[in-house]
């Protein structure tokens, strides 16, 4: 019984910082619609600022007024990143503002290693608050006491911000219908940047409060991440009692699967989130996203047409100079172009469900990522040749992908994308957990091509036709009577119903397909690097997909390519800098302002200005 | 004291208002009528710069206010009550009147909420409920007092009789004569014909976003064959 208690008690005191931290999340997500991924790299913010003041201010008082000073400081970067960043692109298409969140990310990391260093920080201890307390016999730390206890003041303030200032209600009235609040005479701009001044607070707060029990690192950011997001899309987005009671759960349920089954309590939060989302969609105390309100913002799509003559041409002279390129070129330049036409594959595969299909998943890594593990698993275990691997390859993804597929249609927006995550997390966690099978962090190794493709010549040939006939799949089948059908239920779901389409069984369909390209592109990336570890299913590799796609053009069917094409060659020239992950994050940020059309948005703009491509009105 | 002219309004590529130009004086009740589609919505929007007007111009008490912020519009004392009314379901009636609570303005009245509820006896009996919980015509009520607390100088209605029961629009006619009174200007959209002809000085009958006709209602009144020709169904 005491055991028990205690087991309790250490749950409720990590839920504290999980509820500051993804209260904040949803309160930017209610009033500004942004998905700010960015919130995990403000709570590893707060928790550097937190430290750093510690060292400063001595005792008690210092301890608490640090922790204070973090949020407040946390708070006032996520002013700055407000207004530099999002304030640009709040008109532009949500995923765009999610691909500049993404860019903080990478900007704070390198910031955060230049200004604290690369090693892990100890969190101080809390002065006064440093032993246990036995309760029934059982350790239990008196400062997990203290958040228990300080989690309902946090949470009362917040409650009394929100339904009793004006601030508050503005706040509410926002969520629900923005432009209204604009035309009663409020300036919607500052609305938001004080929300996320207070949402990163919280976030800082969080980060900040939980340093006596896991001090600070660089790597925090994107481990918070996930489980704020389950939090918030468990409790209901917006909802902060939903994210209370969420916080709650998950932490709870946490400590006992780290006694109980020890081997799933990454994954253990994924199955919860699962379940509560297949019976209450939109979380245990969410509102029902009205329709509309996450369409299209900016200019329709435009029709996809078959390439004309000079644009076969160009084609055609670039397939020519890579067909000849191994006679010119060494093998750095082969190894790179493999690459790069891998990785292109995967990017298409993920933009064929975003761009025509309008379904935005966060976890596209869960088949590259999919496919790779099934080859690496046969070759280890089976002993499969690569030929058969590589055919069962995207068979396994793609299943995989009709799995999780079917659940996660279920939902619709921010909920299907958190679903996708949800579901790669719970593939990663089962990989990096199942050690015994998977090799776990290690990986697996010496995964090599048989004997005829394993020159440098003859893999980047078969990579090649492997990869461009994916891709030219793809393109084929967006021209079909399949892809048309595809785009209709983006465009509207009632009125493609009422043509007689099945839109889900579609959508679920495309899904599937998207899953066995990536799976593919996995199967190659195996070979080609002999090795694969965990990190190719990581949360990471999904937001690559995702940036690539929006950075080549989500809108131009050639969008996924270029992207894939310009990030990886970019990656390979900028990572030999220290901080590259500062100007790739840069560089993401000026695409996402400058040119939100992507790059082959913006090529074609620009060919078209010229008059080099037709215009659409003159086509 | 509102100037609109020749303003061209568009959503996506559908030209909804076609070099439209009308004005409304200070102290009148001018009324927009036109069948269903006809654009009024999207001139009421477009007043409001919640759609901006391609070309043409739009003034306020003598400032021009196209391409302005809709907070900023608002804020020169245009209050805007939409079709959809548009209140907020998850707030109480006091915080909806909160939402539109604006400084006082020199030269309009300053409302408070008691005097509101002095007008809209109704709402006052549902303060502490939430928007959701309110009839049609309270809704309505609600959406036209939440823009009085912003102390407007000119108020746009877009259909304040649409989907209300006979004896609301009784009320709302009542609304609207003792607002005139206080000295508010006011521009509605209305398809009931009826419903005009009670409170307003002059219209204006618009079709295709076109204008069709302008004058006194003692005009129109004697011209049946324009009525019929652009009113009636």
């Amino acid at each position: 019984m005491g055991f028990f208690i205690a087991q309790i008690l250490t749950g409720l005191a990590n839920a504290s910082a999980l509820f500051m931290v993804a209260s904040g999340l949803s309160l930017i997500f209610g009033v500004t619609r942004i998905v700010n991924f960015a919130h995990g790299s403000f709570y590893m913010l707060g928790a550097y600022v937190g430290y750093s003041f510690m060292q400063v201010l001595p005792g008690a008082w210092g301890f608490w007024t640090s922790i204070l000073l973090a949020g407040l400081v946390v708070g006032v970067i996520g002013i700055i990143v407000e207004m530099l960043v999002l304030r640009p692109v709040y008109k532009a298409p949500e995923l765009f503002q999610l691909v500049a969140t993404f860019g903080v990310i990478l900007v704070i990391q390198d910031l955060a290693l230049l200004v604290w260093g690369a090693d892990d920080v100890l969190g101080p201890r809390a002065p006064g608050l440093k032993g246990i307390i036995r309760i029934m016999g059982e350790p239990v730390p008196k400062y997990d006491l203290a958040l228990i206890a300080l989690t309902p003041f946090v949470a009362f303030a917040l409650w009394w911000l929100i339904t009793k200032t004006r601030m508050g209600i503005l706040v509410r009235a926002a969520t629900q219908d923005r432009e209204m609040v604009g035309a009663l005479g409020v300036n919607q701009a500052w609305l938001f940047t004080g929300v996320f001044f207070l949402g990163c607070a919280l976030a800082g707060l969080g980060g900040a409060v939980q340093l006596p029990k896991g001090g600070a690192d660089l790597l925090m950011d994107f481990n918070i991440l996930s489980a704020i997001f389950v939090v918030v899309v468990i409790g209901g987005m917006g909802s902060l009692p939903g994210a209370y009671v969420a916080a709650v759960l998950i932490s709870v349920l946490n400590v006992f699967g780290v006694n109980y089954l020890p081997q799933s309590t990454l994954a253990l939060m994924f199955v919860v989130m699962v379940v509560v989302l297949i019976f209450r969609p939109f979380g245990l105390f969410g509102r029902e996203e009205v329709a509309g309100e996450h369409g299209q913002v900016g200019e329709p799509e435009r029709p996809i047409k078959p390439a004309g003559q000079t644009a076969r041409m160009i084609v055609l002279a670039g397939l020519g100079a890579l067909a000849v390129l191994p006679l010119l070129g060494d093998s750095f330049t082969l190894v790179l172009l493999t690459d790069i036409a891998i990785f292109c594959l995967f990017a298409a595969s993920l933009h064929f469900l975003l761009g025509l299909g309008g379904l935005v998943s966060f976890g596209h890594a869960a088949y590259f990522g999919g496919g790779a593990y099934a080859a690496a698993l046969l070759v280890t275990y089976a002993g499969t040749p690569m030929e058969l691997a590589l055919i069962l390859a995207p068979l396994a993804a793609g299943l995989t992908a009709i799995i999780f597929g079917w659940v996660c249609l279920r939902l619709t927006g921010v909920y299907f994308a958190m679903l996708t995550l949800a579901f790669a997390q719970l593939l990663w966690s089962l990989v990096f957990q199942w050690g015994d099978l998977t090799g776990g962090d290690d990986g697996l190794v010496d995964i090599w091509p048989s004997e005829w493709a394993s020159g440098t010549t003859t893999f980047y040939y078969l990579a090649m036709v492997l990869c461009i006939g994916g891709i030219i799949m793809l393109r084929h089948t967006a021209h079909s009577p399949f892809g048309y059908a595809l785009r209709a239920a983006r465009d509207s779901q009632r009125q493609a119903e009422a043509t007689g389409i099945n839109t889900k069984h579609v959508q679920w369909v495309a899904f599937g397909f998207a899953g066995a390209m990536a799976g593919i592109a996995g199967g190659l990336f195996v070979f080609s690097k002999g090795s694969i570890f965990p990190n190719e299913l990581e949360i990471a590799r999904s937001f690559d997909a995702l940036i690539v796609v929006f950075l080549g053009g989500v809108k131009t069917l050639a969008g996924g390519v270029v992207g894939g094409a310009a990030l990886e060659g970019a990656k390979d020239y900028i990572t030999r800098f220290e901080y590259w992950r500062l100007l790739l994050g840069l560089l993401i940020i000026f695409v996402v302002i400058v040119a939100p059309d992507g790059i082959a948005g913006t090529l074609r703009k620009w060919a078209e200005s010229i008059g080099l491509m037709k215009r659409e009105d003159q086509a | 004291m509102l100037e609109i002219k020749g303003i061209n309004s568009f959503y996506g590529k559908a030209h909804v208002l076609n070099d439209l130009s009308f004005g409304v004086e200070r102290g009148k009740v001018v009324a927009l009528l036109g069948r269903n589609g006809a654009g009024k919505t999207t001139t009421m929007k477009s007043v409001m710069q919640l759609v901006v007007p391609q070309t043409g111009s739009v003034a306020f008490q003598g400032a021009d206010i196209t391409r302005m912020p809709p907070h900023k519009v608002a804020k020169m004392g245009l209050g805007y009550v939409p079709e959809e009314r548009r209140i907020f379901t998850d707030l109480t009636v006091m915080e909806n009147l909160e939402v539109g609570r604006q400084p006082a303005r020199e030269g309009t009245v300053t409302w408070s909420e008691e005097m509101l509820f002095d007008m809209f006896p109704n709402l006052a009996e549902r303060r502490t409920n939430r928007g959701k919980e309110l009839s049609g015509g309270e809704q309505q009520m609600l959406t036209i007092a939440r823009t009085l607390m912003g102390n407007p100088s000119l108020i746009l209605l877009d259909e304040p009789s649409e989907g209300i029961a006979p004896v609301i629009v009784e009320e709302m006619v009542r609304v609207i004569l003792r607002l005139k009174k206080d000295g508010l200007t006011v521009l509605l959209s209305e398809q009931n014909l009826h419903f005009a002809q009670a409170v307003a000085d002059r219209v204006l009958i618009i079709e295709s976003g076109i204008a069709k006709y302008e004058g006194s209602l003692a005009d129109l009144q004697a011209n049946p064959e324009i009525r019929d020709t652009y009113l009636s169904v």
